[in-house]
Parts: C-alpha cells; sequence; structure tokens
C-alpha cells in the first residue's frame, strides 16, 4: 500500500490517500496528520498521470536514438503513465505483428502503458491502407492510425481511412503537410526564411492540409485528429470545424507554444523540426487556442535521434526534438505561469482530453475512490534546469537545454507502483 | 569581422566594410606592379574547401592568398553537399589537426560557414564563400567595390547610387549580401524579378520591388543581373528560358535605355543570350571583367585583415 498525505489537488482540496492493488482505496480530506509511512505531499500536487498522444519511440529498427524502454523511463520522469508511440519505425508499424511487438516491450519495461499507434497506409507509401483491422483487433488494440512524418496527402486515401476506421471507432492522426508545397523546405517560410536563405515551409501547406480534411471528416462523419498543430490559421480553421459540429481534435507541442523561428538565425539544427519552428503571432495563437479549447490537447511529438544526426550543418540534419521529459515544465510555464489556463484546465489537456480521445480507460481518471492509481507528484513552486546530459532519453537533442523551467515532478505511480521516487527512477519497477 | 569570421555581409559595420575596400584599393596598386606578389602572410596555410565547384571563386581566392605568400590547400569535396553532415564536421576536424588558419569555404547548405563558426569543430578564421542560397559576401564587396571605383571614385561612400539587382532574388546568394552591404554604403537597391522568384518575406528588407525591368531600367546607375539556373524552369518558377530572357534579360534595347554613366555587372559565370545578351556583356559599359580583378584585390584585404599579417606599411 502507498499512502500520500496532504497533496493538493488541481482544484486546490487537501487529500490524503491510500492506493493498493493498482487502485485508490481511500481519499479523504487531509487530516494534517503525517503518517510515518506515507508519503509527505505538502506543497505538492497530485495529478492524474499525464497521457501521450504523439512519441516517437524509435525501436524497431533505430535503437541507437531510442528504445521502448529508454523511451519509457524518459515518459516516467516527465509524468506520464501514458504514451502512444508513433508508425514510423523500421519496419513500418503497419502489422499487426509490429504493434503487438512494441506493446510487448513497453509491458516489458513496465514503467507507463505504451500504445502503439498503427500506420494509415502500407510502409507509410501513402498509397494502400494497411490492415488496419488487424491492428485494431491485435493484443495491442490498436486506435489510433497515423502516417505521422509523412501526410495521407492523396485525399482519397485520407477519406477511404476516415471511413474504413470507423468500424472499430478509430481515429485517423494526419500529419497535415502538403508535400508539393513543402519540398526540401527547411524551416518556416516568412521573414527569417528570407533572410538567411533556407527553403521555406509555409503556414499555408499545413492549413490546406487541415481545410481538405475537416471537410471529409465532415462528409463522412468520422474522427479526425490533426497532429501538431502549428499556425494561426490551422487554429481558426479547427475553431470553426467545431463550431460546425464535426468531429476533429488537435494538438499541439509544448515547443511549438514557446519557441519561433527568429532561433533559427543561427542554423543550429537543435532548431530543426517537423512542422517547423513558426512565428511569434503563431505561438500565442496557439496558447490562446490551447487555452480555449480548440486545441484539444499537448502532445510532446518526442522525436530522438542520436548526436550525429544534430552535430552537423542544417540542410543535412534531422527533424525533431525531444520532449517527454520537459512537456509539463514547459506547459506550465506558458500556460499557467501566463494565467491562460487553471492547474484543471493542464489536468484536462494533457491528461483527461488524450485519454478520452485514444479511449485509454484507465488513464486521465478524476482522482476519487477505486479510480486506477496513474498518478504524478509535482512541486509547482520549485524550478529546475534542464540538462541534456541528465535526460532520460536516449536522445539529448532538447532546445531547452539550460533553461531553467517550473516544476519539478518527484514522485510517478502507475498502475498503483511507484515507479518514480524522490525524482529517482524506481529499480525493479520494471519486472 | 569582430569575430574573426567574414560569415554575412551584416557582420561587417559601414565603417569595416570601408576600410576593407580601401585596403584593397591599396592592395590593388600594389599587386597592379610588376612583382604582384607580397610576404604579408607567409608561414599561414589557407584553406579552400569546396563542397560545390566554382572555378572562378576558388581560383579568385587562390590568387589572392598566393600574393600574400600564404600557403594554399585546395579541398574540393565535390557532391557531398547535403549528403550527410559528418562530411563538413569532419572534415572541419582534419583541417584543424593540419593547422589551417584561414577556411574558406563553399557549401550547398545555408549556414554552413556559420556552422563552422560556431562550432568548435575547427578554430580557424572562416571565410563564407558562398553558403547554399544564403550569403556570399566577398561578392558583395567586390561589387561594392567595383560600383565605387566606376561611380563615387572620390566620394567617401555610395550615397545615391541607384542599383537594380535583376534575376533570381530567392535562391540568391549574390543579392542577400548586396542588399545587405549596398544599402550599408548608402545605394538605393531594387530588386527586379517575377514574384517566384522573390522571397516571401522580401517585404521587410530595405529595397523597392518591382516586377518590371523596363520601367526600372532608365532610372538606375547599375544593372547587375544574376545567373539564371534552367533548372528553375523545371521548377514552374517561369514558363520557358524565352520568356525569362524577354521579360527579365539584358538584351540591347534595354541596354540602350541606360543613362550615359551607368554600368553593367554580372557575378558571372554568364549564360550569354539568357539573362544578358553578348552585346550587353560585352559593351562599354559593362564591367564584369573589372568585378572579376577586383574580387583578388577583395579577398586579399578579407584575408589580410582576418588573418593580421604585417601592418600593411610595413610590407610594402
Amino acid at each position: 500500500m502507498i499512502k500520500i498525505n496532504n497533496a493538493k489537488l488541481a482544484d486546490a482540496s487537501l487529500v490524503d490517500i491510500e492506493i493498493s492493488n493498482g487502485v485508490i482505496t481511500n481519499i479523504n480530506k487531509a487530516s494534517g496528520i503525517k503518517s510515518a509511512d506515507g508519503i509527505d505531499a505538502t506543497g505538492k500536487m497530485l495529478l492524474p498521470g499525464l497521457v501521450d498522444l504523439h512519441t516517437h519511440l524509435r525501436e524497431p529498427g533505430r535503437e541507437d536514438a531510442e528504445t521502448v524502454l529508454t523511451g519509457s523511463q524518459a515518459a516516467v520522469s516527465g509524468g506520464y503513465t501514458a504514451i502512444s508511440s508513433m508508425a514510423n519505425t523500421n519496419p513500418v508499424a503497419d502489422t499487426a505483428g509490429v504493434v503487438e511487438q512494441i506493446f510487448r516491450l513497453g509491458k516489458t519495461a513496465g514503467l507507463c502503458d505504451v500504445n502503439p499507434i498503427g500506420a494509415v497506409t502500407k510502409g507509410l507509401n501513402g498509397e494502400q491502407l494497411a490492415e488496419l483491422g488487424a491492428m485494431a483487433d491485435s493484443i495491442a488494440k490498436v486506435r489510433i492510425f497515423s502516417d505521422d512524418g509523412k501526410c495521407v496527402s492523396d485525399p482519397l486515401i485520407m477519406r477511404r481511412a476516415l471511413e474504413y476506421v470507423k468500424t472499430f471507432n478509430g481515429i485517423i492522426a494526419q500529419h497535415a503537410q502538403e508535400p508539393r508545397l513543402t519540398i526540401n523546405a527547411q524551416m518556416n517560410e516568412g521573414s527569417v526564411s528570407a533572410r538567411i536563405g533556407l527553403p521555406g515551409w509555409p503556414a499555408i501547406a499545413e492549413e490546406a492540409i487541415i481545410a481538405r480534411d475537416i471537410l471529409l471528416a465532415e462528409h463522412v462523419q468520422s474522427r479526425l485528429h490533426i497532429c501538431h498543430l502549428t499556425t494561426a490559421g490551422g487554429v481558426e480553421l479547427v475553431r470553426w470545424a467545431k463550431q460546425r459540429g464535426i468531429q476533429v481534435t488537435a494538438e499541439v507541442t509544448p515547443h511549438h507554444l514557446l519557441l519561433t523561428d527568429e532561433l533559427v538565425e543561427n542554423y543550429d539544427p537543435i532548431y530543426k523540426v517537423n512542422p517547423p519552428l513558426r512565428t511569434q503571432k503563431d505561438v500565442m495563437a496557439l496558447r490562446e487556442g490551447l487555452a480555449e479549447g480548440v486545441i484539444d490537447i499537448v502532445a510532446t511529438d518526442h522525436a530522438p535521434h542520436p548526436a550525429e544526426d544534430k552535430d552537423c550543418e542544417w540542410q543535412a540534419a534531422a527533424f525533431g526534438m525531444v520532449g517527454l521529459e520537459t512537456s509539463l515544465s514547459v506547459v506550465i510555464k506558458t500556460m499557467v505561469e501566463s494565467k491562460l489556463m487553471s492547474w484543471s484546465d493542464l489536468v484536462d489537456r494533457m491528461s483527461v482530453k488524450p485519454a478520452q480521445i485514444a479511449g485509454y480507460e484507465n488513464q486521465g481518471q478524476t482522482i476519487s475512490k477505486l479510480s486506477p492509481a496513474n498518478l504524478i507528484l509535482i512541486d509547482p513552486a520549485a524550478s529546475w534546469q534542464v540538462e541534456r546530459d541528465k535526460l532520460k532519453s536516449k536522445s539529448k537533442n532538447t532546445p531547452f537545454d539550460r533553461m531553467t523551467l517550473p516544476g519539478v515532478i518527484s514522485d510517478v505511480i502507475y498502475n498503483g507502483k511507484l515507479v518514480l521516487s524522490s525524482g529517482k527512477l524506481v529499480n525493479g519497477s520494471n519486472e | 569581422m569582430i569575430s574573426g569570421h567574414l560569415l554575412s555581409a551584416a557582420d561587417l559595420t559601414k565603417d569595416e566594410a570601408l576600410n576593407l575596400l580601401s585596403t584593397a584599393k591599396e592592395l590593388a596598386a600594389i599587386t597592379d606592379g610588376p612583382n604582384k606578389k607580397l610576404p604579408t602572410l607567409r608561414g599561414k596555410t589557407v584553406v579552400n574547401l569546396f563542397f560545390e565547384d566554382s572555378t572562378r571563386t576558388r581560383i579568385s581566392f587562390e590568387t589572392a592568398a598566393k600574393r600574400l605568400s600564404a600557403d594554399v590547400i585546395n579541398f574540393v569535396a565535390k557532391g557531398s553537399s547535403v549528403s550527410k553532415g559528418e562530411g563538413l564536421k569532419d572534415t572541419a576536424q582534419t583541417l584543424q589537426a593540419m593547422g589551417a588558419d584561414a577556411v574558406v569555404i563553399r557549401h550547398g547548405s545555408s549556414g554552413a560557414a556559420k556552422r563552422l563558426a560556431d562550432t568548435q569543430w575547427i578554430q580557424a578564421a572562416v571565410i563564407n564563400a558562398g553558403d547554399g542560397t544564403h550569403e556570399h559576401p566577398t561578392q558583395a564587396l567586390l561589387d561594392a567595390f567595383t560600383i565605387k571605383q566606376h561611380l563615387r571614385k572620390d566620394e567617401e561612400d555610395l550615397t545615391g547610387v541607384k542599383v537594380l539587382i535583376v534575376g533570381d532574388i530567392l535562391h540568391s546568394r549574390v543579392a542577400r549580401s548586396n542588399v545587405l552591404l549596398l544599402t550599408k554604403l548608402g545605394a538605393e537597391v531594387t530588386l527586379v524579378a517575377p514574384p517566384t522568384l522573390l522571397p516571401v518575406g522580401v517585404s521587410d528588407w530595405p529595397v523597392k520591388v518591382s516586377y518590371d525591368l523596363d520601367s526600372e531600367i532608365e532610372k538606375c546607375d547599375v544593372v547587375m543581373m544574376l545567373r539564371i539556373q534552367l533548372e528553375r524552369m523545371a521548377d514552374s518558377f517561369f514558363p520557358t528560358e524565352r520568356e525569362y530572357s524577354r521579360r527579365y534579360g539584358l538584351n540591347s534595347t534595354r541596354l540602350s535605355k541606360l543613362s550615359k554613366n551607368a554600368i553593367v555587372m554580372h557575378p558571372g559565370p554568364m549564360n550569354r543570350g539568357l539573362e544578358i545578351s553578348a552585346e550587353s556583356a560585352d559593351d562599354l559599359k559593362s564591367v564584369i571583367i573589372d568585378q572579376v580583378k577586383n574580387g583578388v584585390a577583395v579577398r586579399m584585404a578579407v584575408l589580410y585583415e582576418l588573418l593580421g599579417g604585417a601592418q600593411l606599411g610595413d610590407s610594402k
């Protein structure tokens, strides 16, 4: 049994809780008495474990960048109790066999739920549907399908995919990038790209696909999820779609909530990411969209890359940033400290909503008696300095290195077990 | 230049740029004499690191370095421009180990020179000899030198000179460096191109933009024609080379409209008959050969300033 005393919930109430057999067995108003065998949570907040719908784990294929185990360790360190591995591994997660392999690796790691996302098309080729039904029926019970990294650009294939997944209440997560408008694109197209001479990735290339796909989703009455929304125009399109009752959800990454394309000025590939960092105007629109709920969730797009893929000139470098371990802190900084969102809003955008979208039943639950014990304890008043070499992720490509960020995660409870205790991964938690 | 490198025309203050131009002028005078060589950089090693073919820029730097008595190593790494990053890093570390004092780099990736300067890969002074579609600062210096030589010989800077830069601005490192440098020196720059070949965001530049060459040609003192790459046609930046040539080429009709003292420039290599007609290239108004000549003097000045040779007076 685990006892936690004097913890503050998102609604600011103080509670004592007891956990056993994977669930919360007791929750009471804090007595103020510290039990000798309990965790003293005075000054800390108890929140449901975070849920990520966009994680690149690189296994199978690029275990030098990240494995399911190291990715799980990074996830737990960042307060996540569920992550969703993107399909662009090698081989691609486009069959029941591959998604079951990843699912089992997640179970073996045992630190958090690892839910595979299946590819929409075979080999991410954009031409022929993968066996979506087989992945849905597998032990991994895949419900989210995405060719992320690539856009399902063929409108007919996108339409068919949206229709087909209705059978098992699936959802298509679209990487919105019109390929012809982004040939060799390296960064946001605008003032900075004009000056520094890198081929531009225009906002319109994202918005054109979002507009098309929300209309398709409306037409076939299916569920669409927009991955990593980055533009002010995209926020407006999703707002419009929601007003029309179209079943569209959208995510934003922490890095797009904080960083802008001005950072590309020095050509340091640590800032190279797809979709690219946009302008301050976009950043502000994304923050407002997230606060308003037009953007439903925060997703990390955790994209590990080995050192050599960033220690080079810009155009040779890989796209992507790691994000699992900094996500919560960046959201606190950009959304809570700025008073755009409450702590309850944060819990909604980082835990409740993502679990609902994906159908992760044991995640994102209200903290109450008999609810699953997937919980995190954080010190909201403390801050920490990001040090790339101390990240648990196998790859160190964080754009937040040496930045001081608010919110320190001390403990993580997954399925009723402590997997992070006083900021340290618990040995043997991967039983 | 304060940083010890020349990566962008933006790195130069107006005074530094003018100082480089006057150093270049002195050096040009010396090398016009019977003995072209100065002992200034004896014992220094200059590496020409060219990831892209560019015979004229490379031999210009080579000539400049040799006239200052530096040892010159030409490192031509063809075809590996954007294949894999280790190329640049490993090459830089190799050159570092061999004791290069300056690296003149031409690379297909925008920002490659800046990366070389910012990373710990190499300690040498870095001179950007063209990085992707970003900049080519020594080209801008030699262009400024040439303009001054012909139009502002006795003035301090280029105040009031009206410069047209015509052609593929979007992909042109020459245009970016020239806009930065020439406007800093007081020139008024107008870019002329079809909208497809202008960057989104050009409105932030300190220039005027026009789509119509004919409406601008009579008003300018300098017309600088940029090389057009034929592969742009395949990517639909313009319909055909003939249409491009008709609308944006410098032909004899347009040449005749130029004011009396106007000069014609081109960074080379030229596509004769496409962006510039043979009669324009060979006309008395053309200073294209002067540009090549001045390129050596300007690059000598840059090497001289960066490698901190003996005082110029001492080497005479």
